[in-house]
This record gives structure tokens, C-alpha cells and sequence, in this order.
């Protein structure tokens, strides 16, 4: 009951919300939001910490397709929605000293992504898994396109047909697992496991690309990113919240849950050129914010860069890169939330992201300096930050498998490091100069938004033991079965 | 033996496939749009009276019902495409299909 | 005491958090009275420990404060590990940052980010402390890249100029560079032996027999993470720029504590170095090579920081150099003494800049012993005690040092004393070129001049005294002295003792040390010849200088061979990337499929003629198709 509560009490908010007008819209929207938290953390509290799946509920939807609404919260899931429960408040407390035109209609979409990321999280259906995946698409592309920046309808048209299309190779490989289900048609998990287990070598394989191109789009990895960095940029601040603290994440869970117990021998067997791909892009993006001039578009980068890492970690298949992987997607959402809200403050008080025309804010603002420092120590992993525990993890995982892939990944030790100081350097430091000397103080809400993060990093990053033990029963199961099917 | 048999079936067959091609040449060559109409009811027509001969060779009355089916979605075609074309003929003060190209590319 | 050994760390992490939060509301002599306060209490902490564990028989202790990461059968507790070798750290660290600390009350007593500067230094001596406690690699780890965090922090202290933020960030990135080496070598531990504990580590590493491949490497690694932050070649470029912190910041970070962490991470794992004979030689090579190479820069420097901090870079070598010939008791001892006279100097080098109000080059000082006397002979017996002069603290170690490479290889021995003479050269230049001979800077400044505050002249005086008296824990059995370091420190390095063994007479000892002596002797000699009675001042700055002269002044454009070789090249690489392969290649490939289709279908619609007749003629070929295909 309550995985169907937390699923449909956005939904429910969001469609109430559009007949709300007036000022109120903001504060109700974040109560609702702040709701579904404690929903989600009333969940937390009766959730026994081992690998079972709990609050599970079955209801069969389309008997004679063998499509059901199975829904439930196993370790992995719970972080998930823990996660998207708590980001969501905070996104919207980052736009109370925003403006939107139309605010009913732009709270109601977030509500409704809230609903589908949710859904997508706890679908044990693979039907269910996809029409969630596919709904969490819609309010995120009216999002962008309605609220968006410059030449969003190109950006917006590009981005959405660019995720369908992967979509689609999920929805082939789903239908195609689909069909060799043993015993009669059935899209549940565990009927899609045993049919995919089933499978020789090769049709893994097939399996493994047709699941894999349509994570590799969402989250993005090289080189399925380059939708990624304009619609970063052209979407309006929440959107790209959204769209890379939590939408993201449905990548790289899809890859955990709907991806590696479907096709073991297909993972290990294109290991070696996915985590290729993705160490060679967490390099490659690595680079590339190096020379960004616009600093929203770098942390769209970097932002690539840290994903791939994750990626390359879970399919690296073991306790450590998992494990991490799963740390690191929460650090991931909480820091890169922060840094985009960190880039909305500046803009709206100098009207420009451009690095090389700010400069010396902490003369005038040294506390949102230091809140800044802060955060982007979690995002090049500073120890006692929550971005190291992950990141160490990752490294060792994929260390593991591939000494040398790590040496490379590696690289965006060094790498992150010179793009965040380079440009906190140049926006922060110095001298101030026209654009920044009247940088008006932090409002209230921002502070708060500001403190709730930093308080994140440093906490999950001295105290990460609460989210692992939640999460790694689930992993060690998941890798249990792993091993039984590769033969290990 | 009803009065049906007296005739061969070939000959049924042979008289549908004349009446049938008379109606597809129609419909293809013609440019006015009333004789194409025609020419689909030429076919239909053709399509019943094969249907009506084999039923009743073979005494199965199925046929039969099909054929009051084709008719009366024969005579809901005439009334709605009858009605098209008084519009058309109307708009453009010809039946000529030809200048009903407006949907092309 | 060693129940309350969490205090140690605690105590400055709480002063960091006091000052940070509430700096601006409080006084300054509150903030530093807060600020020296904390570390007071550590070091007395510190001292108790020290204590117990001479006197005590248990010589290692684990305390484990809570479980931190956890990943299958990776498990890192946050726990310290007291044994001699990190209580020797914690005296030293909280010893000398106390000094260094009440004399930053004095010197910063003018600077508008006064609590700022104590919060800082207060996170550093907690990242500091970690980093000697921790039990495991991953707490040295957290310390490792914490007071990386703080030095740059310090670095670029006075953030409005564009140069000191330059240098910060330099320190920064070529530190990750090597804590980079340091993060895989900790995933080869853990890889290899299943944990990262220092004692589960230790005790596996013994029974793998010398040679092992795989130890070689993770020795290797590791020592990548100690050429970052201990400055070795070819890494070192970031501590001179370094000296844009402030003065008290150079002391402790860069030249007494932080920068010896390379040292006390080799010194930790002397089992994984003792069993790869391999690594050892690169870490003595490096060493020597660093310890050359920064003294023959030092040699030709102006600015009195700068000098300095080559002769860290330099002494930091020579520890490396005992390190790779095992002498791991003589890398401590020196790191210690040096603690003690490089602090000295600097904070010597601080009241220097102090009384000439900001000026840093030599050129333009002169004659300062009569205005600043206190500060002229604590500078001068830091001088005498980093040249190695008898019965000084530097001559103690350094011959410890130099008597073990003697033994092992002489021609390191050879350039080992090389670099002695060079050292005692530049460092008496420094001397002779700032307190002798006549005034040259401006009127100003000659009537500025004034002793420093005694916040400031104490720390001088107490560092003097323990330059002098710092080297009599290790006096060797050749003077009949008693060595208490290496006693007290023999437990940490009773695995490695296998490979510590020197074979030297008595004789051969007193010849070393005699060597030694003329050496220096005759270096300091050359020294007053050239800078004091014939009054030699180094050229201006846009005088052309001779070839090697040249070369060296320009430290022999190191830098500018990075930034054409990495820096350039990588920007070069990432317009590349993003210009051509992301903007064109990639995306290029993601929009031509949409152009392709588009295309098409622009095409196709051509079929679309608007004739009726054609479509139903289309119609019933198709239809004829259909039947016929289905029919045969």
C-alpha cells in the first residue's frame, strides 16, 4: 500500500495543484513535496535492512499479456526513492525567489515526474518499468520546452526524440525477453530474469545492447551524451535538476535492475568495451569542461564525467563497484543539484554564467563562498565528503576489473580538480569587478537550500554507513545470483 | 433444385469476373467521379452474385448473409460518397477526381 | 591518557568550527588565545601519550571510533593507531604548530581575515593529526588530501590576487597528481591483501618474501603520493610558488609538517619498501636527484622564501635518500630536526619581511643583524643547525643520514655531501646577504625597521633552543652517546631491521664526520669571501646573466617545460575534444541521423502525387501482388 501511496500522492498533488492559482502554488507544491518525503521516510522506518523486496504489491492489469502492476522496495529502490523523495522539496525551495509564468502548470509537471521517477524506481513489471520510464519523459519535456532558454524547441525536440529512440531498443529487448518467458507471456521480473538467464551467449548479447543503448542515453554515456549538455543548459534550473540529479539516476538503476540479471553473459561479455566507453568518457568529458566557457555547460560535463564512472562501476560486477555505484548516484544527485543551484544564484544576480566575465564574489559574499566551496569539494571528492566514499568505491570496483581503466579513470581525480578550481577560481576569487560588486546577499530559502546540501556532503560523507546498510543486502543478493549465472 | 443451378457455376464465375474486371478498369480509367462510383458498385455487385451462386451450390446460406451485408454497406457508401461528391461538385463545379489533388506531398 | 587520544584530533576540529562560526563576532586575542588554546590541549595530550608509551610496554594501540565505509568484504573502520612512530608525529605536529600558531598572533595581529587565517591553520593541524593517526591507508588518505584542502586554502590565503590563487591551485592539482598514485596504490592493497589495515597489511606483507612483483608496484604508488605532497621531482614545482601563503603557513605547512608526510608514509610502510629492493633504489634515486636539483637552484635565488623553500625541496630530498637506503630511523630524526630549524627559519624569515614591512628580496636588505638581534641569532643558529655544524640538531641527522648512504653506496655518499656543501653555501649567502654588511633598501624602510613583537620572538627563541638541543635524542654510539629515537622507535621498524645494519668502524665514522665538517667549513668560508668582505650583491633582474647562471636563476625553466609539455597540450587536447570530435564527430553523427531521415522521408512523399487515379492504380497492383504471391 504504501509503495502505491508514494506513487500516486504526487500525482494525485500535482493534478490538484493545477486548479491552484495564485501565490500559494509554490508553498503547497513544497508541502506535498515534503509529504512524500516523510512518506518515504515513514517507509524507511518499517523497512526491515535485508534483501527482501518489501510493501510489495501485485495486481494483475492485463491478464492475458501477463502485464501486471507489480510494484515493491527492495534495498536498491528504496535509495532511490529516498533520494527522489528528498530532492524533489529541495528543487522546488531552489525556485522560491523565481518567477515562473504559469506556476500551477510548471509545479504540477514536477509533482507528475515525482510520480513517474517513483514508479520507475519500484516497477517490478517490465511493462510497468517502461511505461513509467516513458512517462517520466512527458512532463520534463513540456518542462524544458515551456520554461526552457534559447532555442529550446530544437534543444527540447532533440533531446526527447534522441531518449525515445533509446527507448525504443528497450522496449525491443523487453518484448523480445518477453516472448522466451517460460510457462506463458509474462512481463514480471522475475519470469523476464529466468527467460533472459536462459539465453545463450549471443542473444545476451543482443539483449545486452538493445537494454544498454537506451540506459547509455539516459544517463548520458559517451558517446550517447551529446543531448545532454545543450538541454543541461537550455533548461530552466529545476528542469535540469531534475533532469540530472534524479531522471539520470533511472539510467544507471535500469542498469542494475533491468540490465545485468537480464543478460549476465551479455555484460560480461561486451564488459570490456562498455566500461571502455564510459571510463573513456569520463576522461573525455573531463576535458572537455576544462575549456568551457559557460559554467552551467560545465557541470553539464562534468556531470558526464561522473556518470560514466558509475556506469563503469556497475558493470564492472562486484561488491565495490555496485556498492559504490549506488553511494555515488546519491552524492551524484545531492552535489550536482547544489552546483546547478549554485550557477541559477549567480545568474539571476549578474545575468550571465560566462566565467571569464565574473569574478571576486567572495569579497562581497564570503559566505556563499564557503557554501560553495563546499560543495565543490563533495564534487571532486574530497575525503569526509560524500563524493570520495563513492568515487573510492567506484575506483576499486573497477580496479578490479581492469587495472589500467582505473589508472585512466582515474585521471578525473586530477582533471575534476583543475576544472572546479579553475573556474570557482575564476568566478569567486580575484578582484570584483562591475558585474559582482553589487552581488545581493542570500535569501533565506537559498540559504536553506545551500545548508540542507552542504549538510548532505559532509554528513553522508563521515557517516555513509546508514545509506550502505540499506542498500548493500540487495547488492550482495544481486551479485549472488550473478555469480550463480555466469557459473562463477 | 433451386432455380440458381440451373445455370452452371462456371458461368457465374465467368459473368463475376467480366462484371468484376469491367469495374476495376472503370474505377482505373475514368476521371469522373460518378461512373467511378458506379464501377464500385459494379464490383460489389459482381462479389454478390458469385456469393449468392456458391451458396447456394453449396447450400450454405452464410453467403447469402454476407451479401445483404455488402449491400447494406453498399447503400450507407452511396449515401455518404454521394453526398462527398454533391460538396465537391459544389466547391469546384466538376466531378472531375482529378482536380482533388490538394493532399498530394 | 591514550583513552583520550580522540581528543587530539577533536580539539582542533573544534577550534576550526568555534573560529569559522563565530570568528567575526569575537576579538582577535580571543580567536588566537582559541585558536593556540586548542592545540595546546593537543599537545599536552600528545605529550601524555608519548609518555605512556615509553614508559608503558604496550607499544601500539588500536582505537576504533565507528565503522566508516563498508562494501563487501572492504571494510575501513575510522580508527587511530598510537604506536612511537605516530606519537612522535603527534609531539612534532602539535609542538612546532603550537609555536607557530602563537607566533601567528603576532604577525597576522594586522590582517582584516585574522580568525579566518586560525580557522584554517586549526583544520590543518586536524587533517594533520589524521593523517598520523589513522590506522588504516584510507584515514591517511583523508588526512593526505585534508591538508592538501588547507594548504591550498593558505596558499591563496589573501584570495584578491590573481598570482596567489594561481600558485594555490597549482599545489592542488599537482598534489591530486600525486594522490592520484597514492588512491591506486591503496586499491592494489586492498586488492592484494584484502585490507587496507595497517596491521592486517603488515603482517601479510612479511611472509610474501622479498621481490614480489605487486609489492614493488604498490611501493611504487605510494611513492607517486609521496613526490606530491613531499615536493620530490618531478612534482616539486608547487612548494616555491607555495610561499605566496603566508609566512607562519610556509613554516608549518611547507616546510615542517605537511610536506614531511611522504616521509612518514614510507616510514609507515617500511615493510612494503624493505621487501622491494627496487623501490627503494627509485625513492634514494629520486631523493638525491631532488636534493641536487633544488640546492643548485638555491643557489641563485633572491627572494628569502624562495630560497628557503628550496632547501626544503632539497632536505626533503636527502630524507628520501635515507628512506631509499633504509635508514628509516634517520628519515624520522630528520624530519624532526628539521621541523625544528626549518620552522625556525622561517619564522625567522617571517620577522625579517615583518620588519621590512613586506620586502622578501635579499637584495634589498643588508646590515639587519643590529636593528633585529633577537631575530639575527635565532637566525643564525637555525643557519648553523641546517648547515650540519657541531654539536647543532642538523648535525646529527645529517650524519646519521650520510653514514647509512655511505654505507650503502658511496657515490650517493659523494653527491650527498655535494648537496651539503651547496646547502651550507645558499644558507650563509641568505645570512650574509640579510643581516651583514650595509642597509640597501629604502629610507622607508630603514626607518620602519623594528624588532618583532615577543609573540613573535618567543616561538623564535623556544624553536632556537630545540635546533641546538634536538639533536641529542639521537647521538650515535660512535660519540658514546645513546641513540633514545631509535630505541623508542625500533618497535615500528623491527620488521625492516633485516636490511638497517651498517658495517662501519669507528673510524671510518669519525672520517665521515670529519668530511663533513671541512666541508661545510670551507663552504661557509666561500660564502663570507664572496658576500661579506668582498660585499658581492646578485645582479637586478634585467642584467643578462651568464649561461649556467641563467639556467639556474630560471630553475631551469621547469615550469615553463610544463606548461609546454602538459598544460598546453591538454587545453590543446580538450578544444579538440570539444570542438571537433564532440561538436562535429559525435554530434555530427546524432544529427546526420536525423538529417537522413528527414531526408528521406522528404523523398518518399514525392510518391505522394494527389492523383487519385495513380493510387487506386497503385491499389490494385498491389492488390494483384498481394493475391499472387499468396497464390503461388
Amino acid at each position: 500500500m504504501i509503495t502505491l501511496l508514494l506513487i500516486f500522492f504526487p500525482l494525485v498533488a500535482g493534478l490538484l495543484l493545477l486548479f491552484v492559482k495564485g501565490p500559494q502554488v509554490k508553498t503547497l507544491a513544497l508541502g506535498a513535496a515534503i509529504l512524500e518525503f516523510a512518506i518515504a521516510v515513514f517507509a524507511l522506518g518499517h523497512f526491515h535492512q535485508d534483501a527482501t523486496t518489501q510493501f510489495e504489491w501485485n495486481y494483475a492489469w492485463v491478464q492475458s499479456l501477463g502485464i501486471t502492476f507489480h510494484v515493491g522496495i527492495d534495498g536498491i529502490s528504496m535509495l532511490l526513492v529516498l533520494l527522489t523523495t528528498f530532492l524533489v522539496p529541495v528543487i522546488i525551495l531552489t525556485s522560491f525567489k523565481t518567477e515562473h509564468k504559469n506556476p500551477s502548470a510548471f509545479y504540477s509537471l514536477i509533482l507528475i515526474m515525482q510520480m513517474a521517477l517513483v514508479g520507475v524506481f519500484v516497477s517490478l513489471d517490465g511493462f510497468l518499468f517502461y511505461v513509467f520510464w516513458e512517462l517520466a519523459l512527458i512532463p520534463i519535456y513540456f518542462i524544458c520546452l515551456l520554461w526552457g532558454g534559447e532555442d529550446r524547441a530544437r534543444i527540447t525536440f532533440k533531446f526527447f526524440v534522441y531518449t525515445l529512440a533509446g527507448s525504443l531498443f528497450m522496449l525491443g529487448g523487453l518484448i523480445y525477453l518477453y516472448l522466451h518467458t517460460p510457462g506463458g507471456h509474462s512481463f514480471d521480473i522475475a519470469a523476464l530474469y529466468s527467460a533472459g538467464q536462459s539465453l545463450d551467449v549471443v542473444h545476451q548479447g543482443y539483449v545486452f545492447w538493445a537494454m544498454f543503448i537506451a540506459f547509455a542515453v539516459k544517463m548520458p554515456v559517451f558517446p550517447f551524451h551529446t543531448w545532454q549538455p545543450d538541454t543541461y543548459t537550455t533548461a530552466p534550473t529545476q528542469g535540469t535538476m531534475m533532469l540530472s540529479g534524479i531522471m539520470l539516476k533511472m539510467g544507471t538503476f535500469g542498469v542494475i535492475r533491468w540490465l545485468l540479471p537480464l543478460a549476465p553473459l551479455g555484460v560480461e561479455k561486451y564488459a570490456n568495451l562498455a566500461i571502455g566507453l564510459a571510463v573513456f568518457g569520463v576522461v573525455y568529458a573531463s576535458c572537455i569542461a576544462i575549456v568551457q566557457k559557460d559554467f552551467k555547460r560545465l557541470i553539464a560535463y562534468s556531470s558526464i564525467a561522473h556518470v560514466g564512472l558509475i556506469a563503469a562501476g556497475i558493470l564492472s560486477m562486484n561488491t565495490q563497484g555496485v556498492q559504490g555505484a549506488m553511494i555515488q548516484m546519491l552524492s551524484h544527485g545531492v552535489n550536482v543539484v547544489g552546483l546547478f543551484f549554485i550557477v541559477d544564484l549567480i545568474q539571476k544576480r549578474t545575468n550571465t554564467r560566462e566565467i571569464a566575465a565574473l569574478g571576486g564574489i567572495r569579497n562581497v559574499n564570503p559566505q556563499f563562498a564557503f557554501l560553495f566551496l563546499i560543495v565543490l569539494l563533495g564534487s571532486v571528492a574530497l575525503p569526509l565528503t560524500n563524493g570520495f566514499v563513492g568515487e573510492f568505491l567506484l575506483l576499486n570496483g573497477v580496479y578490479q576489473f581492469n587495472p589500467w581503466m582505473a589508472g585512466f579513470a582515474g585521471l578525473s581525480v586530477i582533471l575534476g580538480a583543475v576544472y572546479m578550481l579553475r573556474s570557482y577560481q575564476s568566478i569567486m576569487l580575484g578582484e570584483t569587478n562591475g558585474i559582482t560588486s553589487s552581488f545581493a546577499p542570500l535569501e533565506k530559502s537559498e540559504k536553506a537550500v545551500l545548508l540542507i546540501i552542504c549538510a548532505a556532503i559532509i554528513v553522508f560523507g563521515v557517516f555513509p554507513k546508514p545509506l550502505t546498510d540499506i542498500v548493500s543486502p540487495a547488492v550482495d543478493q544481486l551479485l549472488a545470483g550473478l555469480r550463480v549465472a555466469l557459473g562463477h | 433444385m433451386s432455380a440458381i443451378q440451373i445455370v452452371p457455376i462456371e458461368w457465374y464465375l465467368f459473368l463475376s469476373i467480366v462484371l468484376f474486371t469491367i469495374g476495376v478498369a472503370g474505377v482505373l480509367l475514368r476521371r469522373n467521379a460518378i461512373i467511378i462510383f458506379m464501377s464500385i458498385e459494379l464490383m460489389l455487385n459482381a462479389v454478390n452474385l458469385l456469393l449468392v451462386a456458391f451458396s447456394s451450390y453449396l447450400s450454405d446460406s452464410k453467403g447469402q448473409v454476407f451479401v445483404f451485408f455488402i449491400m447494406a454497406v453498399a447503400a450507407a457508401e452511396v449515401a455518404v460518397g454521394l453526398a462527398i461528391l454533391m460538396m465537391v461538385y459544389r466547391n469546384t463545379k466538376s466531378s472531375d477526381i482529378n482536380i482533388l489533388n490538394k493532399l498530394k506531398w | 591518557m591514550i583513552k583520550l587520544v580522540w581528543l587530539v584530533p577533536l580539539l582542533p576540529l573544534m577550534g576550526f568550527i568555534i573560529i569559522g562560526l563565530f570568528g567575526k563576532k569575537l576579538s582577535k586575542g580571543l580567536v588566537g588565545t582559541i585558536g593556540s588554546g586548542v592545540i595546546f590541549g593537543a599537545l599536552a595530550i600528545a605529550v601524555g601519550i608519548f609518555f605512556e608509551l615509553k614508559n608503558g610496554v604496550q607499544k601500539e594501540y588500536t582505537i576504533e571510533l565507528f565503522n566508516w565505509i563498508s562494501a563487501g568484504k572492504l571494510s575501513i573502520p575510522f580508527s587511530f593507531l598510537i604506536d612511537p612512530l605516530s606519537s612522535l608525529f603527534l609531539l612534532i605536529i602539535t609542538g612546532v604548530g603550537f609555536l607557530i600558531h602563537v607566533y601567528s598572533v603576532g604577525y597576522m595581529s594586522h590582517d582584516e581575515g585574522f580568525s579566518r587565517f586560525f580557522a584554517y591553520l586549526n583544520l590543518f593541524i586536524f587533517f594533520m593529526l589524521l593523517l598520523v593517526m589513522g590506522s588504516n591507508y584510507l584515514i591517511m588518505f583523508v588526512g593526505w588530501e585534508g591538508v592538501g584542502l588547507c594548504s591550498y586554502l593558505l596558499i591563496g590565503f589573501w584570495f584578491k590576487n590573481t598570482a596567489y590563487n594561481n600558485a594555490a591551485k597549482k599545489a592542488f592539482i599537482m598534489n591530486r597528481v600525486g594522490d592520484l598514485g597514492f588512491l591506486l596504490g591503496i586499491i592494489l592493497i586492498f586488492v592484494t591483501f584484502g585490507s587496507i589495515g595497517y596491521h592486517d597489511v603488515f603482517e601479510q606483507a612479511k611472509n610474501m618474501g622479498s621481490g614480489n612483483t605487486t609489492i614493488t608496484i604498490i611501493a611504487l604508488l605510494l611513492f607517486v603520493g609521496a613526490m606530491g605532497k613531499s615536493a620530490q621531482l618531478p612534482l616539486y614545482t608547487w612548494l616555491p610558488d607555495a610561499m605566496a601563503g603566508p609566512t607562519p603557513v610556509s613554516a608549518l605547512i611547507h616546510a615542517a609538517t605537511m610536506v614531511t608526510a611522504g616521509i612518514y608514509m614510507i616510514a609507515r610502510s617500511n615493510i612494503l619498501y624493505t621487501l622491494s629492493p627496487e623501490a627503494m633504489n627509485v625513492v634514494a634515486i629520486i631523493g638525491i636527484c631532488t636534493a641536487l636539483f633544488a640546492a643548485t637552484i638555491g643557489l641563485a635565488q633572491n627572494d628569502i622564501k624562495k630560497v628557503l623553500a628550496y632547501s626544503t625541496v632539497s632536505q626533503l630530498g636527502y630524507m628520501f635518500l635515507a628512506l631509499g637506503v633504509g635508514a628509516y630511523t634517520g628519515a624520522v630524526f630528520h624530519v624532526m630536526t628539521h621541523a625544528f630549524f626549518k620552522a625556525l627559519l622561517f619564522l625567522g624569515a617571517g620577522s625579517v619581511i615583518h620588519a621590512m614591512g613586506g620586502e622578501q628580496d635579499i637584495r634589498k636588505m643588508g646590515g639587519l643583524k643590529k636593528y633585529i638581534s633577537k631575530t639575527h641569532i635565532t637566525f643564525l643558529i637555525g643557519t648553523l643547525a641546517i648547515a650540519g655544524c657541531f654539536p647543532f640538531s642538523g648535525f646529527f641527522s645529517k650524519d646519521e643520514i650520510l653514514a647509512n648512504v655511505f654505507a650503502h653506496n658511496k657515490l650517493l655518499w659523494f653527491f650527498g655531501i655535494l648537496g651539503a656543501a651547496m646547502t651550507t653555501f645558499y644558507m650563509f649567502r641568505l645570512y650574509f646577504l640579510t643581516f651583514h654588511g650595509k642597509f640597501r633598501g629604502t629610507h622607508e624602510q630603514e626607518h620602519h625597521l623594528h624588532e618583532s613583537p615577543p609573540s613573535m620572538t618567543i616561538p623564535l627563541i623556544v624553536l632556537a633552543v630545540l635546533s641546538i638541543v634536538g639533536g641529542l635524542v639521537g647521538i650515535p654510539a660512535v660519540l658514546h652517546g645513546t641513540h633514545y629515537l631509535e630505541e623508542f622507535l625500533s618497535p615500528v621498524f623491527e620488521a625492516s631491521s633485516f636490511r638497517l645494519v651498517h658495517h662501519l668502524s669507528h673510524q671510518t665514522e669519525y672520517i665521515l664526520m670529519g668530511v663533513a665538517t671541512v666541508v661545510m667549513i670551507a663552504a661557509i668560508y666561500y660564502a663570507y669571501t664572496i658576500y661579506s668582505k668582498k660585499n658581492t650583491i646578485p645582479v637586478d633582474e634585467d642584467e643578462e646573466l651568464k649561461p649556467l647562471h641563467k639556467l639556474v636563476y630560471n630553475k631551469y625553466w621547469v615550469d615553463e617545460i610544463y606548461e609546454t609539455l602538459i598544460t598546453k597540450p591538454l587545453n590543446l587536447l580538450s578544444e579538440a575534444f570539444h570542438k571537433v570530435i564532440d561538436n562535429q564527430l559525435v554530434d555530427g553523427i546524432v544529427n546526420g541521423v536525423g538529417s537522413a531521415v528527414s531526408w528521406m522521408s522528404g523523398t518518399i512523399r514525392l510518391a505522394q502525387t494527389g492523383n487519385i487515379g495513380f493510387y487506386i492504380f497503385v491499389m490494385v497492383i498491389s492488390i494483384v501482388l498481394i493475391l499472387f504471391t499468396q497464390l503461388f
